[in-house]
């Protein structure tokens, strides 16, 4: 048979659980019947042993109780100190979970694993804190009695009378990769309460003569010894998978649970996952909602928490709607191939089962091949596993008002046709009404305004008038009718509301959903999105948000939404740096710091956690609906994603430039390596030919090669001058100091330092007689006319002339270098002004291709604007414009007075 | 050479071993005698020992800056100071010569460059000691400042009071460049040292009045950022 043979994707499973387990931190639980068997001992017994085998153990917290052999034990061993809580005018003594952390040691000793921390902690329960440690890498020793696991919790209340208020999710348990009992017979832990050994805390004592009865204490250790055994079994079946062993497979398959009434929900999610447990399937708790009244009432919050409940038991969960909660939960079966419907007894009076169909009745009726199974579940006393949140909403008497008033108009309205119409006609006002009411205020104040019109009818209409009593039996009848038929009309038409309302909400948040994606897909700059992202948080859950990125160091800075909304409040940067660090939700309405007054949702990006977006919630029982708050997540991940996709782009266009820049500084170094060699191999050849010289050298050669060395040193001179203006424009060191010059002497004094490259060439200059000064850096502007002219002498025939012009082009003064050379390579013209680019011939010049791009950089820092172009009849003109500047000042004309002395024309 | 009249006396005050290897002979093949020093100390020791007739200043020395060797010297010589530095900053060669330096060559030179500044400067300093000359010949131009009177190719050329002051100002230091600021105060006044824009205007009127071709000047030059010079040949 080859269904032996393991399936892969369990293999899969396996492989990737190994892998996990093996970066995972070990954790390990010493598990007991009850206090007092010794649990904390042997964990430091143990801890010693580790020790010695070379493990960093730390004892992050031991409960001694004052008991010397214990307190013994802890000698040798490191403590961390403990962190002092004032709460309430006490000081508490917590365990400090973040010098845990900082101090990572190889392995942790936390005593009590049920503990439940002091309100101003990061965690509610010290096993989330117990997480948080092992993701971190930190193996943990702790300690867990039986009457703490949570899907034990309805047998220990059985057994022992006695509600825990602090369990541990069979989740945490599944975790641990070892579970050692600590076994102690009854009598032997009844011999030592008797001697005063077990540790009892004073306000728990009375509670305690109860507890410790042998009966008790049997069931206890009876309870532990199954729970470990059946740890083992699953060990043993899941080794078998491995191996391939034969025998028992598990039956597998999945199991819904509908859940209805949340008080009643408890149990029967307990329920739920020993049967799941026992099939070894899985489990789904759902709940259908039905359409009701437009107000969210303080059940779906209980909801929340029910269903919050089983997820921490293990089970998946979803949110149903629609109008026949056995219609869906069978199809959801359908959908996810479930074999198992459970559901809990009808707690319903039976009348109203008949009324409204019995669900368990549809359920079986048509769930074919699914099994249904029920479970009795009854109500258990309300506030037992219920985090504190918002209170109900107040019962709305002014919805009730108005059903009140609008069978006043009705019956003012059937007074006005009373006289011209039938009375059975003026029951269809009442009838118009009561929908009136039920579409408007929904069904409670509908059904009020159902019973209010059959007795107005009866009052106003029904003879004998203006009293309740009536002469013809007949009416009664018209009566039941009516009001069946207004209750009737009033459910269906608050229904139909509800549905409506239902569906709108739906296609709003399904509308804001798309439309914050296809926005977001259209943007490119992260603050843009960011802004887009809170924009529609406003939009949709009316909720003021900030977005929080890692700055500098990995510390959280408001990067958009109003900073003063977080403001500089500690405890909420605190908390959205846990929930950044954490890559977990934090803060109000999450398990992790609900005293929060912010939502804090990471940005889960492919890789990493982007960053955290921290809500401000308008209303925060709308928000924690289960759909809502998925959907807030959807929210975040779509921003995020956006946000990562900004990232990459800007890291590419990061990694693009930086390979332009290595495409530069190649350029640079072949370019410079050349123009740098030529002139020294120059040098160098003539120096040592002159040296070496033993008289065969005419003084005419001598000279002549003398004046080459000298161009040649001339020419690296301009080189690295050039080479230092780039460096100097590029680095953004080059100033511009703006004073008012003249353009003509600033050509002058290009000219005149260009002399000496000019030899004879001819060189015009043309300069408007009432060119207006202009505001420039002089230094700076002489040097781009000394590069225009040099290039125009580099590219042109040396008897070529090279005619310069400047004029006032308001607001612009402009300035054209035009030689007869060869002209640029069409469609190069823009190209000339790039570094490194060389003309043809330009090698023979000997140039780096820095002179134009020197001359661009200077003419933009001054906001101006240069172009090349061909020139008609051949060459090229170099043109440049610059900004004339502003309030050039006056200079008041002298007096024309003769200066004494200076004759006037001889 | 005339035996009654010595050779100029040259200290070249300069740490750097090779251009010492090409100041010395260029020099002394050109008719100066040369003292040299290779820190700032001991050049203010030399120039008091030795009174050379003109200095020649490195601006980066090892142990003090050119600048504090020119303000040094400035406390108690008139001899005239020839900075040579790498540093072509247009700051630095104000700064230099705000602090007294009467001519600044940048490093690269050829030797004809730095002979010709030198000449200029020992001109300079004789002028100064035989008295201000009355009349200056440049070129085309020419100046007689004991009669007020202005003439180019002969012609007689008319100008305002403050194009002649300025004109007189530079002659009175030519060849020498006249920083923008000093010049702004010696003719418009210490209130005006700031209003470069005057001198601009005027300049440009000058120079068309006494240039050929107003756009190349041969007379009236402009060292871009530092200031004007009025070229002595």
């Amino acid at each position: 048979m080859t269904d032996r043979r393991p399936n892969p994707d369990e293999l899969l499973a396996q492989i990737r659980s190994e892998e996990e387990q093996a970066r995972r931190a070990k954790f390990k639980i010493f598990f007991g019947a009850s206090a007092g068997v010794g649990k904390t001992y042997a964990m430091l017994i143990e801890a010693h042993e580790r020790r010695r085998a070379g493990v960093d153990v730390v004892v992050g917290l031991v409960e001694t109780h004052g008991r010397a052999e214990t307190a013994a034990l802890l000698e040798g061993l490191e403590v961390i100190p403990r962190r002092a809580i004032e709460y309430r005018g006490t000081t508490l003594h917590e365990f400090d979970l973040d010098a845990a952390l900082a101090r990572r040691p190889g392995l942790l000793l936390l005593d009590e694993l049920a503990h439940t921390n002091a309100p101003d902690s990061r965690h509610r329960k010290r096993w989330q804190d117990v997480e948080e440690l092992l993701g971190a890498g930190i193996g943990i020793c702790t300690t867990l009695n039986v009457q703490h696991v949570e899907s034990l919790y309805d047998v220990i209340a059985e057994i022992t009378g006695v509600r825990q208020r602090e369990t541990v999710p069979d989740s945490i348990l599944e975790r641990a990769d070892e579970i050692e009992l600590v076994d102690l017979p009854p009598d032997d832990l009844l011999q030592r309460l008797t001697e005063g050994r077990v540790y009892l805390p004073a306000q728990a004592e009375r509670a305690a003569e109860h507890f410790f009865r042998k009966g008790n204490l049997i069931a206890l250790r009876e309870l532990a010894l199954r729970q470990v055994a059946t740890r083992v079994d699953a060990q043993m079946e899941r080794y078998r998978r491995t191996e391939g062993i034969g025998g028992r497979w598990p039956v597998g398959g999945r199991l819904i649970v509908g859940i209805g009434d949340p008080a009643a929900a408890p149990r029967l999610i307990r329920a739920a996952r020993r049967l799941a447990e026992g099939l070894k399937a899985e489990w789904v708790a759902v709940h259908v909602e039905r359409p009701v009244g437009p107000a969210v009432g303080a059940g779906r919050d209980h909801l929340v928490d029910v269903l919050d409940f089983a997820a921490e038991l293990g089970a998946d969960t979803a949110l149903l709607s629609g109008p026949r909660v056995s219609d869906e939960l069978i199809a959801y079966a359908q959908s996810r191939n479930a074999s198992r419907i459970v559901v809990g007894k009808p707690t319903r009076p039976r009348w109203r089962e008949a009324l409204s169909g019995s669900l368990v009745n549809a359920l079986v009726r048509h769930s074919e091949g699914i099994d249904v199974m029920v479970i009795s579940a009854d109500a258990e006393d309300a506030g037992v596993r219920r985090t504190p949140r918002a209170a109900a909403a107040p019962p709305r008497w002014q919805d009730y008002g108005r059903a009140v008033l609008i069978i006043v108009a009705c019956s003012a309205v059937a007074a006005l046709m009373r006289d011209h119409f039938e009375r059975a006609n003026l029951i269809m006002v009442y009838l118009v009404g009561v929908m009136w009411a039920a579409v408007s205020v929904g069904r409670g104040p509908a059904a009020l305004a159902s019973v209010l019109s059959v007795l107005a009818f009866d009052f106003f209409f029904v003879p004998p008038h203006y009293t309740f009593a009536v002469s013809d039996t007949q009416y009664l009848l018209t009566f039941a009718v009516m009001l069946l038929a207004a209750m009737l009309i009033g459910t269906l038409a608050s229904r139909l509301q509800a549905q409506v309302q239902s569906a709108r909400i739906d296609e709003h948040r399904s509308h804001a959903l798309s439309r914050l994606s296809a926005e977001l897909v259209a943007l490119q700059d992260r603050d843009r999105i960011l802004a887009a992202a809170l924009r529609h948080l406003q939009d949709v859950f009316e909720s003021a948000a900030v977005v929080l990125l890692p700055g500098l160091g990995g510390r959280l800075e408001v990067a958009a939404g109003d900073p003063l909304l977080l403001g500089v409040d500690a405890h909420e940067r605190g908390v959205a740096q846990w929930a950044f660090d954490a890559g977990q939700s934090a803060g109000l309405g999450t398990p992790t710091l609900p005293g929060s007054r912010f939502l804090h949702l990471p940005l889960r990006g492919a890789g990493s956690v982007l960053g955290v977006i921290a809500i401000l919630p308008s209303d925060i029982r709308r928000l924690m609906v289960t759909d809502s708050f998925r959907l807030l997540e959807a929210f975040a991940n779509h921003a995020a994603l956006a946000l990562e996709r900004a990232k990459l782009a800007d890291q590419a266009e990061a990694a693009r430039v930086q390979s332009e820049t290595e495409r530069l500084r190649s350029a640079l170094l072949s370019s410079v390596s050349h123009d740098l060699r030529t002139p020294l191999a120059v040098i160098t050849g003539v120096a040592s030919t002159i040296l070496e010289d033993e008289g065969t050298l005419t003084p005419g050669d001598r000279r002549e090669m003398l004046r080459t060395v000298a161009d040649e040193a001339a020419r690296l001179n301009r080189l690295v001058a050039n080479l230092l203006s780039m460096t100097r424009l590029e680095s953004g060191a080059l100033e511009v100091k703006r004073s008012w010059h003249s353009m003509e002497e600033i050509i002058g004094a290009a000219l005149h330092r260009i002399e000496p490259l000019l030899s004879e060439r001819p060189v015009t200059v043309e300069t408007a007689l009432d060119l207006p000064l202009v505001a420039v850096d002089d230094v700076l502007i002489e040097q781009v006319v000394f590069n225009l002219v040099e290039n125009a002498v580099k590219h042109a025939p040396s008897d070529t002339l090279i005619e310069i012009r400047a004029r006032a082009n308001d607001p612009m003064l402009e300035v054209t270098v035009a030689d007869r050379g060869p002209g640029l390579p069409p469609g190069e013209e823009a190209q000339v002004f790039e570094k490194f680019y060389r003309g043809e011939g330009s090698h023979r010049s000997g140039g780096v291709g820095l002179g134009l791009a020197i001359c661009k950089g200077i003419v933009e820092a001054h906001g101006g604007r240069i172009r090349a172009m061909n020139r008609p009849g051949g060459g090229a003109i170099l043109w440049f414009a610059l900004p004339l500047g502003t309030g050039a000042p006056a200079v008041e004309p002298e007096d024309s007075e003769d200066p004494p002395g200076v004759a006037r024309n001889g | 050479m005339d035996e009654t009249i010595p050779e100029p006396l040259v200290l070249v005050i300069e740490d750097e071993p090779q251009m010492l290897r090409f100041l010395r002979p260029a020099l002394r093949g050109h008719g100066f005698r040369i003292v040299e020093a290779t820190t700032g100390q001991d050049g203010i020791v030399q120039a008091a020992s030795h009174a050379p007739e003109v200095v020649l200043l490195d601006l980066g020395l090892p142990d003090m800056d050119g600048l504090e060797v020119t303000r040094r010297l400035r406390e108690w010589s008139q001899v005239p100071i020839l900075i040579i530095s790498a540093r072509g900053r247009e700051d630095d060669k104000v700064a230099a010569l705000d602090a007294g330096a009467d001519d600044y060559v940048t490093k690269p030179f050829g030797v004809r460059e730095l002979l010709a500044r030198l000449r200029v400067a020992l001109r300079r300093s004789a002028r100064i000691g035989a008295g201000e000359g009355s009349r200056l010949v440049i070129g085309n131009l020419d100046l007689d400042l004991e009669k007020r009177r202005v003439s180019v190719s002969g012609t007689p050329v008319h100008l305002t009071p403050i194009e002649y002051r300025l004109l007189t100002e530079l002659a009175r230091n030519v060849g020498k460049v006249m920083t923008h600021s000093h010049l702004l105060r010696q003719v418009w006044g210490p209130g005006h040292a700031q209003e470069s824009h005057y001198l601009r205007v005027y300049m440009t009127q000058l120079r068309r009045k006494l240039e050929a071709n107003p756009a190349r000047p041969r007379l009236l030059l402009t060292e871009p950022g530092v200031g004007y010079r009025l070229s002595d040949q």
